[in-house]
């Protein structure tokens, strides 16, 4: 079957918790009991681990989110399982489903009730692009047209694998974050690539 | 059915027929109200199973397909046309059937017909500053017309109905939905346990519900004009995606109205795969509502024990159909992939386990004293209002309504499988409930029937590379999950239909949470809607 030929991606390229590696090692080798690093590394770190979805699934995609809320793919693993009803206390906002025009100052206003920072993944193809209804009088082609959007997953509905790759993108994201310069907002991270040009590709 | 003729003629000498699968009547407009009573009232024709609204160019109207639970389920359609097409209107019949009540609204926002005597003639999906009736044939598309609108919308308090004045003209009447002084409480659209974005706004008198306002279409997705630009095998996955956990049956329903136009045989074989689908996807709905129903009670490890099962049914699709959800499997024909080697072997274990799994089930919820004091009782439903509202599947079962459309009108290999139409007499949240769980034995029962009796053959019978359909007009039904699914096409004898309309069981479901909730305290609104079980996005389609 195909699905012996999916590679996964190899820990090497997958940089994703290069520096608490790195403080692991230190640790190790010098056997002191005193980490020296940066407060930001640190804050993101926790940010990017305890990230809380607000619960909000318009259509099929949503049910593949409850997938992963049970015991198989179990989301609890990676620090998401807190689906808040609440947007206020949420971090990021998962948009699983098409959005449509009476829907779109609905969701906009969900958006602007998060509190800072805050996220937005569009997960599917009707939140990507409209999906199969692209063409249709009344939905929007792609929540990115209201709402700033960090990670498209792609997937009509996307695989749980996918959702959890997704979210993982969202994690690498933010720990490239600083917290004290400003908050994470996307001129932050263009100016980190100024800053770090070999990051750049291997960043998503 | 020239029996049936007669009596039509006795009660309506103008009536016109018409061929075609089912009896047809054409009957004016002036005479319909009275007609349709005497239909109703005289011919027993106690269920509007679909109304259609329709533009034919030189004017607008409305089919109606009624169906008469006293003549072993005989349909019949009846077609009414408006007089002219500016300022198009016919009389209301949402006092004989209750479920038009909806119905008319969904078509007077889609075509601008106006439904004379309707109480309430507000727009259903659109915005209520839409421009537009969307499914008219010269509708302007124009995006500047209805731009994405960013504002919030106002509620409309307002609402009107229409009535005609001695000359024969349509006068606009103003009303209210909510008296001046009432207390109104907005739940939705975006709330964890509404199961989607469906928005109700409820008046209270403390903490009892007095009546539910449905605010629909916050997933309106306009399903029905994007198939009128594409060829028929084109539009067959957006049945998978309105009711994603019926996407097998609706897909089939599509597939079989398609089929039966073309006049084509479908391979033995197919049709026992499709069966055997049909009731896997039965049993994963039921297992999410399941999960569902409980995690609304606070009951979140019950909600892990339905999704364990779960898993399985989606890893037999994922086997076969290569997703886990939206499978895209029937297509016009047959199915489009053979079975996996593993389908027996997963199929039969998943029966093995399941009578242990439900008494499982029963143990840690349906016998829980938080949750019968939470069901039983809640949602009054009578017999009389779940055939008025046309309320099919488990939630009419549960008020004792024999409606099972695989026992009405069996189709593919229905009629060769043993298995008990379950019926209880609860009326209430529990007995939906109840015979969801007890269906899930029932579809284990004809699995087993099938699963050592799958004939060799073809998967899919020979179709034409392009597809047309004869002029003509067909409905055909199946049993979705949450009741009965169905599929009107016209067709002008072009690749692309001229008309789909989908009339989905959620439709009718949402339609009595008025009548539902009415009485209850505003906490029971949220179980008495768990038990119904409405997918959102096959309402709103
Ligand atoms: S992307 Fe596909 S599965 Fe997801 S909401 Fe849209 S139609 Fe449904």
């Amino acid at each position: 079957m195909g699905i012996d030929r999916i590679k996964s991606m190899p820990r090497e390229e997958f940089k994703n918790n290069d520096y608490i590696d790195r403080l692991v090692e230190e640790l190790n080798a010098t056997g002191a009991n005193v980490m020296v690093g940066k407060f930001d590394e640190l804050i993101n770190w926790g940010v990017a681990n305890s990230l809380w979805p607000l619960c909000f699934g318009t259509s099929c995609c949503a049910i593949e989110f409850m997938s992963l809320g049970a015991a198989r793919y179990d989301m609890a693993r990676f620090g998401f399982e807190v689906a808040r009803n609440s947007p206020r206390q949420a971090d990021y906002i998962m948009v699983q489903g098409t959005i449509v025009h009476r829907m779109a100052p609905v969701v906009r206003r969900l958006y602007e009730q998060l509190a800072e920072p805050k996220y937005v993944i569009a997960c599917g193809g009707c939140a990507v692009s409209g999906g199969p209804f692209k063409n249709s009088y009344c939905v929007v082609p792609g929540v990115d047209q209201i709402l700033p959007v960090d990670v498209f997953i792609p997937g009509c509905p996307p695989r749980p694998e996918a959702m959890f790759y997704g979210l993982m993108q969202l994690q690498r994201k933010i720990k490239v974050q600083k917290f004290f310069g400003g908050v994470n907002r996307k001129e932050k991270i263009e100016e980190f690539f100024a800053e770090h040009p070999e990051e750049k590709g291997q960043i998503g | 059915m020239s029996d049936l003729k007669e009596q039509i003629l006795k009660i309506y000498p103008d009536a016109v027929f018409e061929e075609g699968e089912c009896l047809q009547v054409n009957v004016a407009e002036k005479d319909w109200f009275a007609v349709a009573g005497s239909l109703k009232n005289e011919l027993g024709f106690d269920v509007l199973s679909a109304l259609v609204g329709m533009d034919w160019g030189e004017s607008l109207g409305v089919m109606y397909y009624l169906t008469s639970t006293s003549r072993q389920w005989t349909v019949i359609a009846v077609k009414v046309m408006a007089e002219s097409r500016d300022d198009a209107y016919i009389h209301s019949v949402s006092s004989l059937w209750k479920v038009a009540n909806f119905q008319e609204r969904e078509a007077y926002d889609m075509f601008g017909i106006k439904f004379i005597g309707h109480p309430d003639m507000r727009r259903f999906f659109l915005r209520n500053d839409w421009v537009g009736h969307p499914l008219r044939k010269d509708y302007d598309a124009d995006p500047a017309l209805n731009p994405i609108r960013m504002d919030d919308e106002t509620n409309e308090d307002e609402t009107r109905s229409f009535s005609l004045d001695a000359d024969g003209k349509v006068v606009e009447n103003p009303g209210k939905v909510f008296e001046e002084n009432e207390y109104v409480v907005n739940i939705g659209p975006q709330h964890p346990s509404t199961h989607g974005v469906m928005r109700f706004r409820a008046s209270l008198d403390g903490e009892t519900v007095k009546k539910v306002d449905v605010v629909s279409g916050y997933i309106h997705r306009g399903i029905e004009k994007l198939t009128e630009k594409m060829t028929y095998p084109q539009i067959l996955h957006f049945t998978d995606r309105m009711d994603y956990m019926s996407a097998h049956q609706n897909r089939h329903c599509l597939c079989m109205c398609i089929e039966k136009a073309l006049g084509l045989e479908v391979p033995r074989r197919a049709q026992v795969i499709r069966t055997m689908m049909d009731e896997l996807m039965r049993i994963s709905s039921h297992l999410l509502s399941f999960g569902c129903t409980a995690m609304d009670l606070g009951a979140t490890t019950a909600f892990f024990y339905g999704f364990r099962e779960r898993e399985m049914v989606l890893d037999i699709f994922e086997k076969t159909c290569g997703a886990r959800m939206s499978m895209n499997y029937n297509v016009i024909g047959g199915v489009i992939a053979d079975l996996h080697p593993d389908f027996q072997k997963d199929v039969k274990e998943l029966i093995r386990i399941m009578p242990e799994r439900l008494k499982e089930y029963h143990t840690v919820f349906s016998g829980n004293v938080i949750a019968k004091n939470r069901l039983v009782g809640v949602g009054h439903l009578s017999k009389e209002d779940a055939v008025n509202y046309a309320i099919t599947g488990p939630s009419g079962r549960g008020s004792n309504w024999s409606c099972d459309c695989r026992k009405k009108h069996p189709y593919a290999v229905y009629n060769e499988v043993e298995f008990d139409e379950i019926l209880l007499d609860g009326c209430d949240s529990y007995a939906r409930y109840m015979v969801r769980m007890k269906e899930i034995e029932q579809s284990c029962r004809i699995l087993e029937q099938l699963v050592d009796n799958i004939p060799e053959g073809d998967i899919r019978a020979q179709v034409p590379k392009i597809i047309k359909l004869p002029a003509g007009r067909w409905y055909q039904q199946v049993e979705a999950s949450r009741g009965t699914f169905g599929v009107y096409i016209e067709s002008t004898g072009d690749k692309n239909p001229y008309r789909v309309h989908f009339q989905s069981p959620c439709f009718n479901l949402v339609g009595v949470m008025d009548l539902t909730c009415s009485g209850y305290m505003i906490a029971d609104l949220i179980t008495i809607g768990a038990a119904l079980d409405f997918v959102i996005p096959d309402i709103d389609r």
